[in-house]
């Protein structure tokens, strides 16, 4: 179902909507975006390109309590979750969104990101591509489900799309504000739309034949060279949409033999992320540890699903103090760049 | 809050694939100077029922405050109510298991990964190759079989150790050499204790004395450390049993065992839940299984 809405009420709209839980967007402070929970509309940057995390610190937070325990066994931490609606935002993060919903909801379904996904309304939000924007080339750059509502601006007034019955019921909230009634002229100004959008992409990538390219690929001096610059500082998993690795601890209060079971936002590019007990590490090389994640997103993901797992938001580009992003391996394995 | 939206029933928590149930040890018992075995029972009686698996799978054992790993089982499922395992004291929460006295309770949960086919291994002939520690889940499947020995065919067990105090189960098996069912070889490769009554070398040399074999109809299963796998494939390969009927069991960092936290990731399977049994052709093709590394260029 796609609606119409008149620009000025959108205002209006989410108001209202905020009767089913936190207000959160996009807003800018000191030159950083980040979500924050807004009163209304005024209070958020509907134009930035990118927040440095993305989404998934919603349904996923960076360091949350699985269990609480004490000597007789583990009770789960569930159901303290707010109720959140998330504005603003951009097709390449539902995509994202997407893939952790088939790793965290398909088998062994994962009930604390089941919660937060339940309790998070997505509403989508189109977006003004920048010179780091890559979702062309992942075919990412649309989104067709996955959110609540989605609104494409278009100058004038908003195509919105309804995703689910969910997003629905808060359209229920406000139906005089939406119609039913598109026109030719609202089908052009989108297809104009589409058009504007296509040109605004900078970046040069092409991720067409990945797989077999990271397969021939695999003792390439390229991996060597990367990890000579790498710091292993694990910035780029922290701001990948797709990253989900997370690493479990359990913490003690001091003096007792109670405490709480911890997960937390993991990175492959850690020393110790493959190491077993007895100090074998499976990865114990820099290279390793850097061909393994862009193995996940670009060959391994892509041999499996057929697309990668990279949505092209350009966040490693935007974040890797050495400039090892998705455009510099993919283009420098493709043209075995090994540079210096 | 008045409910606005009629679809948004709160989902009930289903099942929680992370929650361990608590079992009691026990039985305790050292193996060796690191390893001890232990045999645990749940504390409620149902999980009994619900814990049912298959050789090759494994658990995620925590000990309440210290943390949690995966382990491979030992048992059989075969002997159901209680569960074996070998723990080698090695790290932090194996340092802890070490220190368990039987009637002290872990959290168990599981169980996980895809095991040994022991459905189409049936009617075939079946041979175990087990180096050190690679005996603990061999041991499973080694039981099983014979808990339902005519279902399957000979059925041979090679084990290695480095000397005879480091063997698991040494007493065990040795005493399996009685049965006619099966034929159990072992060796070590350095003896001690000048006590030793089998053979003296690595596990490959026991190839020597297994005899004919019908390869083609032949499952072999292989587990142990990383350093065996390329000598035991080699003959294996050699001998003429197919790629995809040589098995192997693999070890992995593992923060979940449900396919979530990545840590057990090799190109786009997980151990977890894809391996922790893997076929020698899998890893021919799939690199990184048994650490072959980037300058290993041989092509069979």
């Amino acid at each position: 179902m796609i609606l119409k809405m008149k620009k000025e009420d959108l205002s209006v709209f989410l108001d209202a909507a905020k009767a089913w839980g936190e207000l959160w967007g996009p807003t800018k402070r000191e030159g950083r975006v980040s979500y924050s929970k807004v009163d209304s509309l005024s209070q958020m940057d509907l134009k930035a390109t990118r927040t440095i995390i993305p989404p998934k610190k919603f349904l996923y937070p960076p360091r949350f309590t699985m269990f609480d325990f004490d000597p007789d066994g583990y009770s789960e931490r569930l159901g303290d979750v707010q109720r959140r609606i998330l504005f603003g935002v951009h097709p390449c993060d539902i995509h994202g969104i997407l893939i952790m919903d088939k790793l965290y909801l398909e088998t062994y379904k994962d009930p604390y990101y089941a919660e937060r996904r339940d309790k998070t309304i997505i509403i989508g939000h189109s977006c003004i591509p920048d010179d780091k924007c890559m979702c062309f080339a992942t075919k990412t750059d649309y989104i067709a489900e996955g959110f609540d509502l989605f609104f494409t601006d278009l100058k004038m007034f908003y195509l919105v799309w309804v995703g689910s019955s969910r997003g629905h019921d808060l359209i229920r909230l406000k139906p005089e504000l939406f119609s039913r009634n598109i026109e030719k002229s609202d089908i052009l100004a989108y297809t104009e739309y589409r058009e504007w959008k296509q040109s605004q992409f900078k970046v040069e990538v092409d991720l067409e034949g990945m797989p077999d390219i990271f397969e021939l690929g695999y003792t390439s001096p390229v991996w060597d060279n990367l990890a000579g610059k790498c710091l292993s500082c694990g910035q780029c998993s922290m701001v990948c949409p797709t990253c989900n690795c997370y690493n479990v601890v359990d913490d003690v209060d001091l003096g007792t033999s109670e405490g709480t079971r911890d997960r937390y936002w993991d990175s492959c590019m850690f020393r110790e992320y493959s190491v077993v007990a007895g100090g074998h590490n499976f990865r114990d090389k820099r290279a390793d540890r850097l061909r393994l994640w862009y193995t996940h997103k670009l060959q391994a993901y892509i041999s499996q699903y057929g697309k990668p797992a990279c949505v092209g938001c350009g966040r490693c580009v935007d974040t890797c103090p050495v400039d090892i992003n998705v455009v510099s391996v993919s283009n420098a394995l493709r043209e075995q760049e090994v540079g210096k | 809050m008045k409910k606005l939206c009629v679809v948004l029933d709160e989902r009930e928590v289903e099942d929680n694939p992370f929650k361990p149930q608590m079992w009691r040890i026990v039985r305790r018992y050292p193996l060796t100077y690191d390893t001890n075995f232990y045999q645990a029972r749940p504390v409620d009686p149902d999980e009994a029922l619900r814990f049912s698996y298959i050789p090759g799978q494994f658990a995620m054992i925590s000990i309440v405050g210290e943390g949690e790993a995966p382990f491979c089982l030992s048992s059989s499922p075969t002997r159901p109510g209680m569960l074996e395992f070998c723990i080698r004291n090695v790290g932090t929460l194996t340092g802890s298991l070490a220190g368990l006295k039987e009637n002290q309770t872990i959290g168990v949960r599981g169980p996980y990964g895809n095991g040994f086919p022991m459905e189409k291994m049936e009617g075939k002939d079946i041979m175990i190759v087990a180096g050190g520690m690679g005996a603990a889940p061999l041991r499973s499947v080694l039981l099983n079989i014979l808990d339902d020995r005519d279902k399957f065919g000979e059925l041979t067990y090679l084990h290695g150790a480095r000397a005879p105090g480091d063997m698991l189960f040494r007493e065990e098996f040795l005493q399996l050499k009685q049965r006619d069912d099966l034929r159990v070889l072992m060796s070590v490769d350095k003896d001690d204790t000048g006590k030793w009554t089998e053979k003296v070398g690595v596990v490959t040399t026991l190839f020597n004395d297994v005899g004919p074999i019908d390869v083609k109809n032949t499952y072999a299963l292989v587990c142990g450390p990383p350093v065996m796998y390329k000598f035991v494939m080699q003959n294996l390969v050699k001998m003429g049993i197919p790629k995809h009927q040589i098995l192997m069991t693999l070890e992995r960092r593992m923060k979940c065992g449900v396919g979530k936290c990545g840590h057990c990731a090799i190109e786009y399977l997980y151990t977890c839940i894809d391996g922790p049994v893997f076929s020698w052709w899998d890893v021919l093709h799939m690199k990184e299984l048994i650490g072959r590394g980037a300058s290993d260029t041989t092509v069979a």
